[in-house]
């Protein structure tokens, strides 16, 4: 195998893992989008939808049958996780916000373990073994799949936040609640719909990385912190720039393991934090973020 | 807010009973090694660690307003840097403390500068990616951490002299530092450091058109708490004598962070009561299961936040206030001012250290208008 295909062969395997950091982070940003905070739960609301996904399997249904069921119950999680916890402390600083939801991925992280104990499960992959060949370079179906899950689920977004009536009103609420409000629009409505929305995105990505990574309590720890690291490059208050930054993050992942001895598999996690850190120093608001201008 | 602390008593009244507490607070913390069998002498001990890291954790949450969910990280820096400095160059457990502690006030000050630049998360964001980086780098500098095993040094070891079994001395050796540790905390908060971050936590933009310089003073406070945090370490190791990656994981900066806020934020003994947290409420609840410990955490965390967001702490205060104003209700503030010795300085804030709990970190921001 030449360099160039060797190189290339890498390349395809980061955009895989990276579409699963893509979705992920566009949960984070919808959050951001919508509340203003950073959603440290976000993670571990998709371990849990994954959990439901598994036991659904685990009970016979056929993955394709479970997984729509996986989601609606997700949504329904996410829109319930709003109402109870969130709303709340909606107007309370947002250290206040974001220490409950820290206190909420604690809380989930262990009942996760309390339900479905500490084990290692076996998740199945939905996807045929094999791949196909382009030049030399292998591309799994495995792979191929993921980023066909996750483009399919960016282009429903896509269409219910610019075509729809409802995707109107949320982003009337996401740009200014007051106004939003004065105009008749049930903004508690509507911020439920979005916690709504993102634990789905985010249940798109646990249940995508979960054959992978194999199923446990902790699992979805590393990949969040890869979704940061997205969503701080791409900018916050980005979608599009969680999903470029999602793929940029995963290929410089791959790379990173790959070709710089001193990283290796056990020090990759690494990167992300370089990430930020380069980030921040150079170009604050992210690729497609808009630098915040404050008015005292 | 004078008029609180007014209501509490005359000044030498007050004075009289801060000094009381004290005495009594030292006299309890003294006797306890000599009451207690030699496990329960080590859980105080430890109780005693962990409310040195939670003391700077609160500068930086209680009383900055920033969060790290990172502060395992620190700790365990200055684990690793006594560690290191025991097993190698075999220097004294004493030389170990001020490496330690300057060693983690350098690293808060360069994880400061790009995360506090912007208002916002982005410091809980690098702080947690630290945390997350930092446990995988200390196995593969194995040469000099020892890798996954670890490295097992010297614990601290009582003198002849002192006639004190090795549990006792340990005991008196960290409460010393503990005490020191807090006293600190307490006086940064009333230095120029400390009056710019309450003045950022309660109106960020009022502080910088009085003059505060938002960034350094942020990248100062996350550094002192990293300060306290390393110092919490460092002490970990001279009492555990041993240290490996597997203790300093991504749980403990979250459990860190949890004690502090049952705890009580922006309270001066907060940390303290968040120590005892941290040490009993996992052991107790381990015993019914793994999550149990989790489970309560995540559950008081949030419970805390919202109907107590001053923590144990502020809830035992605001009991006493209660009960305060209930039993001196007919004393005329104004005579607080009047007493013969009181100090030409017209704030009476720095005599006790209630006025500084007074405005939790939970509470809404004050604005001009108020």
């Amino acid at each position: 195998m030449s360099a160039v295909t060797e190189l290339l062969q890498q390349v395809v395997e980061g955009v895989g893992s990276g579409a699963v950091y893509a979705s992920l982070a566009l949960a984070l940003v919808l959050i951001h989008r919508f509340t203003g905070i950073v959603n440290f739960a976000q993670g571990e609301l998709a371990m849990i939808s994954t959990y439901v996904a598994w036991q659904l399997v685990a009970s016979g249904m056929s993955f394709w049958l479970a997984l729509p069921v996986t989601l609606a119950v997700s949504f329904a999680g996410g829109m319930l996780v709003e109402r109870i916890v969130i709303r709340p402390v909606q107007n309370a600083p947002e250290l206040t916000m974001v220490i409950v939801t820290v206190g909420l991925f604690i809380f989930v992280n262990a009942m996760a373990g309390l339900i479905w104990s500490f084990t290692v499960k076996d998740f199945p992959q939905p996807f045929p073994d094999g791949g196909i060949d382009l030049g030399g370079v292998r591309v799994d179906w495995s792979s191929l799949g993921i980023i066909a899950v996750v483009a399919v689920v960016m282009s429903l977004l896509y269409v219910l936040f610019q075509h729809t009536s409802v995707g109107l009103v949320m982003r009337a609420v996401a740009g200014n609640p007051a106004s939003a409000r004065l105009s008749g629009i049930r903004v508690g409505r509507v911020l439920m719909l979005g916690w709504g929305l993102a634990a789905t995105v985010g249940a798109v990505s646990g249940v995508l990385v979960a054959p992978v990574l194999f199923l446990e309590p902790n699992m979805m720890g590393g990949v969040l912190i890869y979704a940061f690291a997205a969503a701080t490059l791409g900018g916050f208050d980005s979608p599009v720039g969680a999903v470029v930054g999602g793929l940029l993050v995963g290929v410089a992942e791959t790379l990173a393991g790959a070709y710089v001895d001193v990283i290796g598999a056990d020090l990759k996690v690494g990167v992300p934090l370089v990430i930020i850190l380069a980030v921040l120093l150079v170009r604050p608001q992210g690729l497609f973020g808009r630098a915040a201008v404050e008015r005292a | 807010m004078s008029t609180i602390t007014a209501t509490l008593g005359t000044g030498r009244a007050r004075r009289l009973r801060a000094t009381l507490t004290t005495l009594l607070a030292a006299g309890v913390a003294l006797g306890a090694p000599f009451y207690f069998a030699p496990f329960q002498v080590f859980q105080l001990t430890m109780v005693l660690l962990y409310a040195v890291a939670l003391a700077g954790l609160n500068l930086l949450v209680g009383f900055g307003g920033q969060i790290s969910l990172g502060h395992g990280a620190f700790f365990a820096a200055g684990a690793y840097t006594a560690a290191v400095m025991l097993d190698r160059y075999e220097t004294g457990h004493l030389a170990t403390l001020p490496v330690a502690a300057v060693g983690c006030f350098l690293l808060g000050l360069g994880f400061g500068v790009p995360a506090l630049r912007l208002r916002g998360l982005y410091l809980a964001l690098v702080t947690l990616a630290f945390a997350v980086f930092l446990p995988p780098l200390l196995k593969r500098l194995e040469p000099v951490t020892g890798g996954s095993m670890g490295l097992t040094v010297d614990k601290l070891q009582a003198p002849a002299w002192s006639g004190l079994a090795e549990d006792q001395w340990t005991y008196f050796v960290v409460l010393a530092v503990t005490a020191v540790a807090l006293l600190l905390a307490r006086n940064l908060l009333r230095s120029r450091v400390g009056r710019a971050l309450l003045a950022m936590r309660d109106n960020e933009s009022a502080a910088e058109v009085m003059g505060v310089r938002l960034s350094l003073h942020k990248t100062l406070a996350f550094a002192w708490s990293a300060l306290f945090a390393g110092v919490s370490g460092c002490v970990y190791t001279w009492v555990i004598g041993f240290v490996s990656p597997d203790s300093f994981s991504f749980v403990l900066s979250i459990t860190l962070l949890a004690g502090l806020v049952v705890g009580g934020l922006a309270s001066l003994y907060g940390p303290l009561l968040g120590a005892a947290f941290v040490m009993y409420v996992p052991s107790v609840a381990q015993d019914i299961s793994d999550a149990a410990p989790g489970v309560v955490f995540g559950l008081l965390i949030i419970a805390v936040m919202f109907v107590a967001p001053t923590g144990l702490a502020g809830l035992a205060g605001r009991l006493r206030g209660v009960a305060a104003s209930r039993l001196t209700r007919t004393t005329p503030p104004a005579a607080d001012d009047r007493t013969p010795d009181s100090e030409p300085s017209a704030s009476p804030a720095p005599a006790d250290p209630a006025p500084v709990d007074a405005e939790p970190v939970g509470a809404q921001p004050r604005t001009e208008k108020d």
